[in-house]
């Protein structure tokens, strides 16, 4: 079986950022978010992008995972390194790795220490207010945890579809992973919807 | 709240319940490539028994009468009728109902890891978090998951994801279970336990499957080809008559 990618899976802890609600950790992943894009230089990202693996390998990350959530970025990583690397020199190069990088391992911290259902009633209780515009919180609630469960779903469905491209000899060929690759996604959100409507998740209250 | 699910009691036969599932001359159409496809006509039945299965060719029309209990599609023409609630016109409530197991337990697991998708199926009934967890980890036991309760559901084998799929629709606490070829992308061990699991329920069931060894463990069957029941009587009858019928 495929390994399936480790973002959005919380891992039990006792630390700290466990014991932590959802809020203080996504605020502060905000504001780490904004002081390492505005600050000039690679050496404040290099330093985020050390400090999160550190504390991610303390919240119970295991090296294999992070490098399982990383791995995906390494095409797109590669590509931006270059370029960044031929237009403005290696401090730029360095400077856009490691924010990329390391908003990636922090964001992956509050997943992992945050399980599922807290993360929802903290998603419903913030949009609590908005009930009277119209706002059904637990909708919001459950399209953002969807959200995050699909990122390793899709990864799944391109791998397999990679496999599938690779075993009838047109590996090379994006159009044979490409194309049935967006039509599983595409499926796999429907069956997804249906199996919400099943639950009958997304229904209104009634008695 | 009804805990009746609970209850794992070893196969028995009913006689009477009160659970029933009426289609009145329904009619499924959807748009083809070419003009409607007809995928069910004039299908009529009223389900009372404990168990009913469902069997027949791909692409008979099974699927289809499945989904039309709960609103999952719905008849273009005639009516469903779920415990005297019509499915077009009370769908939520029917909903609360019936629970839907499908084929593919991954298409049903929304949430990261298994503890996280019971919860989310008690989000409705528990609003307090330490009983909700408490029920999770009640449920996962029962269900022989309970030290698989923190992982993902994609590292699940086959059968342990059949199980927690079956374990979130009873989390819900239906009074019927729909189950949609519940056994056919599993091994014959995964396949047994989720059959032995779906057979000692008390709830009624409507078990659309290929297994004709489960289809004759059933009160009743129902033998659909090309959108229509073509048998409709005791289940072993049903197997005979479907095997007589696609034999050369």
């Amino acid at each position: 079986m495929r390994r399936s990618l480790p973002i959005g899976l919380h891992i039990p802890g006792d630390t700290v950022l466990h014991r932590l609600s959802p809020g203080p950790k996504l605020s502060a992943l905000m504001v780490l978010s904004i002081a390492i894009v505005a600050s000039p230089g690679p050496i404040v990202p290099v330093i985020a992008f050390v400090l999160a693996v550190i504390v991610a390998r303390w919240v119970g990350i295991s090296r294999r995972a992070l490098i399982d959530t990383l791995r995906p970025l390494a095409l797109v990583m590669a590509v931006a390194v270059s370029y960044q690397l031929w237009a403005q020199g290696w401090p730029k190069a360095v400077e856009v790795l490691a924010t990329v990088l390391g908003l990636v391992v922090a964001a992956s911290i509050v997943t992992a220490t945050t399980a599922m259902d807290e993360m929802l009633d903290a998603i419903v209780r913030w949009l609590g207010p908005f009930r009277r515009f119209g706002v059904n919180p637990d909708v919001v609630a459950l399209t953002f945890s969807l959200m995050l469960t699909s990122i390793p779903t899709v990864f799944t469905i391109f791998g397999e579809t990679r496999d599938a491209a690779v075993a009838r000899g047109m590996g090379r060929s994006p159009r044979a992973t490409l194309s049935p690759a967006a039509v599983r996604v595409v499926a796999h959100a429907y069956s997804t919807g249906d199996a919400l409507h099943a639950r009958g998740i997304t229904d209104p209250e009634c008695d | 709240m009804r805990s009746h699910w609970l209850s794992i009691a070893p196969s028995r036969s009913y006689s009477v319940r009160t659970d029933v599932i009426e289609f009145v001359d329904v009619d499924v159409r959807v748009p083809g490539p070419v003009g409607e496809l007809t995928l069910l006509t004039g299908v009529s039945a009223k389900l009372t028994e404990q168990r009913i299965a469902v069997i027949g060719g791909n692409g008979g029309g099974k699927s289809t009468l499945a989904r039309l209990t709960n609103g999952l599609i719905g008849a273009s023409s005639g009516s469903v009728i779920v415990e005297g609630l019509n499915v077009a016109e009370e769908a939520p409530k029917v909903r609360r109902k019936v629970g839907f197991v499908f084929t593919n337990p991954l298409s049903q697991l929304v949430m990261p890891t298994a503890a996280e998708d019971i919860a989310l199926s008690l989000r409705r009934t528990i609003k307090d978090k330490k009983a909700r967890s408490a029920r999770t980890s009640e449920i996962l036991e029962e269900f022989g998951l309970g030290h698989r309760a923190d992982t993902s559901v994609h590292a699940l084998s086959g059968g342990q994801q059949q199980l927690l799929a079956l374990a979130g629709v009873l989390a819900c606490d239906p009074a019927i279970v729909v189950a949609d070829e519940p056994t056919t992308l599993l091994d014959l061990r995964n396949s047994r336990a989720v059959a032995e699991r779906l057979f000692s329920l008390e709830q009624q069931l409507v078990l659309v499957t290929h297994d004709l060894d489960l289809a004759g463990r059933c009160d009743r069957a129902l033998v659909i080809e090309s959108g229509r029941v073509i048998f409709d009587g005791a289940a072993t009858e049903a197997v005979d008559f479907y095997r007589a019928s696609v034999s050369p």
